[in-house]
This record gives C-alpha cells, sequence and structure tokens, in this order.
C-alpha cells in the first residue's frame, strides 16, 4: 500500500519537474532560421563539389596529368586535354592544355582524395550548397565552364 | 446481416513492422507473429539497403575505400573511418605522429556523443515523447557545427587518412568544444529531470525485455547492449588503441540486462566521453598531423589484419585479408548492431508489442550498418 502511493507522489513529481523544464524552453532564444530569407554562415571548410582553379592570367591552374581521375573511388571525374604550340624564349614547345574538365556530382561522395592528390593546386572545394534540381542531368557540371563564367564576372 | 467473424482461441495472425516504419529506424523488416497484443514469434529480415561495401573494399584501393566507411553507420561515421585507417597502418607498418591520435581521439568521442544524443531523441520517440528529441538534436547541432568546422561534412565524414588527418584543427575548434563540454554537462542534468525521472518512461522501461549476459555472449552483442547486461566489455579499455590507454576514464557497466540499463549505459557514456575529450584538449601535442613520409599507393604486405575499435553501437572489426596487391583480398566487416539486432528474436517471445518496439529502440539500430 505505501507502494502504491509513494509511486503517486513520486509520478506527480517527476510530471511537475518536466513540465517545468519544457515550460523554461519558452524563454530561451529561438535558435532556428527562416529558410531561404535568413541564411547562416558555412564553414570555411565546407565542401561542396570541387572547382577549377584560375592563375593570375585567369586559364586554369590545370595541366591535364589526371591525378584527381585516378584518385577518385567512384570515377566521377573526367577530362581530356589538347596539345598546344606555344613559343617560349624563341622556341615553340609543345604543351598540354585542358580541354573539358567534367564532374558527374550525381557519384560524388566529397571525400577530398581528388583535391589532396592535385601536385599543382588547381582544384578546391566550392561553396556551392543550394544544389536541387528534379533533373540528374543538371548535376554533370562543365567544371572549365564554370571557371570561364567566373573569371567573366570577376573581370 | 453478415455473420460475426469466428476466431479460433489460439489462432494467430501474421503481422509486418516495415519494411517502411518509423520505429525500426530504417528499411527493416519484422515479420512478427501475435497472439492479440503478444508476440509468439518474431524473425528480422534484413537486405534492404545491402550495397555490398565488403565487394567495394575488394575493388577499390585502400584509399578509395575511405569513404566507404562512413556510409555504414552515418550517425557515428568516424568511428568507422577510424577502424580503417588504424587497420591498414597496423599492416603497413606507419607510424602516426601524437597529435593526429589526439585529434581522433577527439573527433570520435564528440562523434560519440552525437550519435548516443540522437539515439536518445529518438528512443524517447518511440516511446511517445517528442520533446527531447528536439533537445537532443540541438545539442547534437553543436557537436556537428564543429565537426564541420574541421572536417568539412556533417555526417558522412572522410577526415583521416593513412598516416594522419585531412587538415589540422583550428583554434576555433578547440574553443569551440572547450564551450560545449559544460553546456552538455548541463544539458545532461536536464535530460536526467526531464526523461531519466519521469515516471512514464520508468514504468515502460523497468525489468521489460531482460537479457542476460549469457544470451549476449552467445549472439555476439557487444557495445551498451552487452554492457547493460553486466559483461564488462570496452575494446577502448580491453585492447587499448590509439592513444586511449593515455586517458582516465570509466566504463559503464549495470547488472540489470533491462531496457533501462541500455538507456543508463548511453547517458554515463557521454559523460566518460566529455572527460575523454577534456583531456585529450588538456594534453594535445603541439607537432605535425601526418607522418613524414606520405603514403601514397599503399600495399600491404600478404597477410590477414584484424582491427577492432569500439565504435557508438559497439565493437567494429574489419579483417583484411591481402595477397600483396594495392587493394584487398577479402575484406570483412563485423558490424557491432548486426550482432545486437539478433538478441531481438529470441528476446521479444511472449512480449506486448509496445514493449517489443521499446526493446528495439533500446539495441540502437543502425539499419545501413548492419545492412552494408
Amino acid at each position: 500500500m505505501g507502494g502504491y502511493f509513494s509511486d503517486i507522489f513520486y509520478g506527480g513529481k517527476s510530471l511537475l519537474v518536466g513540465l517545468s523544464i519544457t515550460f523554461r524552453e519558452f524563454f530561451k532564444p529561438t535558435v532556428t532560421v527562416q529558410y531561404p530569407y535568413q541564411t547562416i554562415k558555412m564553414s570555411a571548410r565546407f565542401r561542396g563539389h570541387i572547382e577549377l582553379l584560375a592563375d593570375d592570367t585567369g586559364s586554369p591552374k590545370c595541366v591535364a596529368c589526371g591525378m584527381c581521375q585516378r584518385a577518385c573511388p567512384s570515377s566521377c571525374i573526367s577530362l581530356d586535354s589538347v596539345s598546344v604550340d606555344i613559343e617560349v624564349d624563341g622556341k615553340v614547345k609543345k604543351k598540354k592544355v585542358l580541354s573539358r574538365y567534367d564532374l558527374n556530382f550525381t557519384t560524388c561522395s566529397l571525400c577530398g582524395q581528388c583535391v589532396e592528390n592535385c601536385n599543382f593546386g588547381a582544384i578546391d572545394f566550392s561553396k556551392e550548397y543550394n544544389l536541387a534540381s528534379t533533373r540528374k542531368e543538371d548535376f554533370h557540371f562543365d567544371l572549365l565552364d564554370r571557371l570561364k563564367r567566373l573569371e567573366e564576372k570577376k573581370a | 446481416m453478415s455473420a460475426p467473424i469466428q476466431l479460433r482461441p489460439d489462432e494467430t495472425f501474421i503481422l509486418n513492422v516495415g519494411p517502411q516504419h518509423p520505429a525500426t529506424h530504417g528499411v527493416l523488416r519484422v515479420k512478427m507473429e501475435m497472439d492479440g497484443e503478444y508476440i509468439v514469434k518474431a524473425e528480422t529480415v534484413l537486405g534492404y539497403v545491402h550495397r555490398m561495401h565488403e565487394k567495394m573494399g575488394e575493388n577499390r584501393t585502400y584509399a578509395q575505400y575511405l569513404p566507404n566507411l562512413s556510409r555504414l553507420d552515418y550517425l557515428g561515421a568516424l568511428g568507422y573511418t577510424h577502424g580503417h585507417v588504424l587497420s591498414i597502418e597496423r599492416a603497413a607498418g606507419i607510424e602516426v605522429p601524437e597529435r593526429a591520435e589526439y585529434i581522433r581521439a577527439i573527433t570520435v568521442e564528440l562523434n560519440r556523443v552525437a550519435s548516443h544524443l540522437f539515439w536518445f531523441g529518438a528512443f524517447v520517440m518511440d516511446l511517445g515523447g517528442f520533446s527531447p528529441l528536439m533537445y537532443a538534436i540541438q545539442d547534437r547541432e553543436h557537436i556537428l557545427d564543429i565537426l564541420e568546422g574541421v572536417t568539412g561534412s556533417r555526417l558522412t565524414y572522410c577526415y583521416y587518412r593513412f598516416g594522419g588527418l585531412y587538415n589540422d584543427v583550428d583554434d576555433e575548434f578547440i574553443e569551440a568544444t572547450k564551450r560545449f563540454i559544460p553546456n552538455m554537462r548541463k544539458s545532461l542534468k536536464k535530460y536526467a529531470a526531464l526523461v531519466t525521472g519521469n515516471i512514464i518512461f520508468h514504468k515502460r522501461l523497468e525489468g521489460i525485455a531482460p537479457v542476460s549476459a549469457e544470451t549476449c555472449r552467445k549472439y555476439g552483442a557487444t557495445g551498451p547492449v552487452a554492457r547493460g547486461s553486466g559483461i564488462n566489455f570496452d575494446v577502448r579499455k580491453n585492447e587499448p588503441y590509439s592513444v586511449y590507454s593515455d586517458f582516465d576514464f570509466d566504463v559503464p557497466v549495470y547488472q540489470e540486462g533491462d531496457s533501462l540499463a541500455r538507456y543508463k549505459v548511453r547517458m554515463d557514456e557521454i559523460e566518460q566521453s566529455l572527460r575523454i575529450i577534456e583531456q585529450g584538449l588538456a594534453k594535445l601535442p603541439a607537432g605535425p598531423i601526418m607522418t613524414e613520409k606520405k603514403p601514397k599507393n599503399i600495399k600491404l604486405p600478404v597477410g590477414d589484419f584484424y582491427q577492432a575499435v569500439e565504435t557508438a553501437r559497439g565493437s567494429f572489426g574489419i579483417r583484411i585479408v591481402s595477397d600483396g596487391d594495392k587493394n584487398a583480398y577479402r575484406l570483412k566487416l563485423r558490424s557491432p548492431t548486426y550482432s545486437n539486432m539478433h538478441l531481438f528474436d529470441e528476446t521479444c517471445e511472449g512480449m506486448l508489442i509496445m514493449d517489443a518496439l521499446a526493446f528495439m529502440g533500446s539495441l540502437d539500430l543502425v539499419i545501413p550498418e548492419m545492412d552494408r
């Protein structure tokens, strides 16, 4: 019989304690933000899809060695290069120039091994997080084209 | 007028819980033979999210397999990648700088707290309480922000590398973690008052689904499930790896074996993890985060290698059989929830269905991890 009454007392008390905790939440500041009207600051190391980086002249730093392509676990990078004759100190030399750099973002797992394996610092993570589409073709990025557009915007 | 349905007194019916059911936390199907509200027999059916992770490990190089490990258990991903890098480092004889190991231990423990917090919220929601989930997610959010600051991702981290880390932690990480610890301790007190002390919570869990230590051994259950049944086993203590032998922490063990004991083990583990993080931050040595000679194109010597780590759900083991090539000949993942789940079939016989679902919640199942 004593157990019965102590249960009622203990139970009632525990419920009141719980209610007082949830009641206190009324007076706490709001932590949610009203996306998309408000956004939060992305962290500096946020990993979006990769992007090509440009050198001072505006052309990609990439030398088309293909290290990123080989390192990728899900082979989502494909690139091509063309051989172009350039004149250095009066001599004509052949140089490999990047002609195509496609990223299939649908299979990318953002592990960062392409960025790590690049010996020329030519790729980095973008800060793009607003990616949404109903078509998967929208996630096949032409990064060379993207770099061109970004450089034009800058100029 | 139609005749009333005639049921034999001993007639049972089959109830499918899942594969899409909020109580199973993933695509797990439980075929239950029911006698009214009581379970006569239950059978768990797996395979809905099988992705051939072991086979993928045999077709990819060791480095390319890194992102796969964090796709096993999306709530405590760092513990699994830790196991993989440790196994390769031990097999290939790669020395890891002390700073890197300390950062690994700190981030793994942070991830463990995040995993337990999410389990806590989801578990109480299984029992019908919604607000604790919101509080738990709010606390977990701080951890995810801290981890995003160093790793760049919020859930499926790919941060550890063979021989070290992807990048070093900054002062912001250390400051934020130091701020987080006292806040988390305050929250733990709040949870103790709001949930642990609640009478409904107690009545739903106390003495429900007792699992004996013998059953745990039979099925190979590890982690909080085994420790709730009185088995004092924690890989961090029993076979110390990484820098865990430098830390002073306790392994919470409860003898009761009921759902409440498993709950208490996890809540105590959060406190122990906070202690490890505190000590780790205090002892964090300066120095490099990567070995001097960064390993590339790793080939393991011919042999058979095994490494176990304690993840949030139990003992995770990775076994690599190497024939000297740059990818494994055979790769076996021993995932803790796969063993823990098999307790369910035997234990829930004769239980009420709502108790069985509370019991399933207390096992902390992550389906992609057991189905891998």
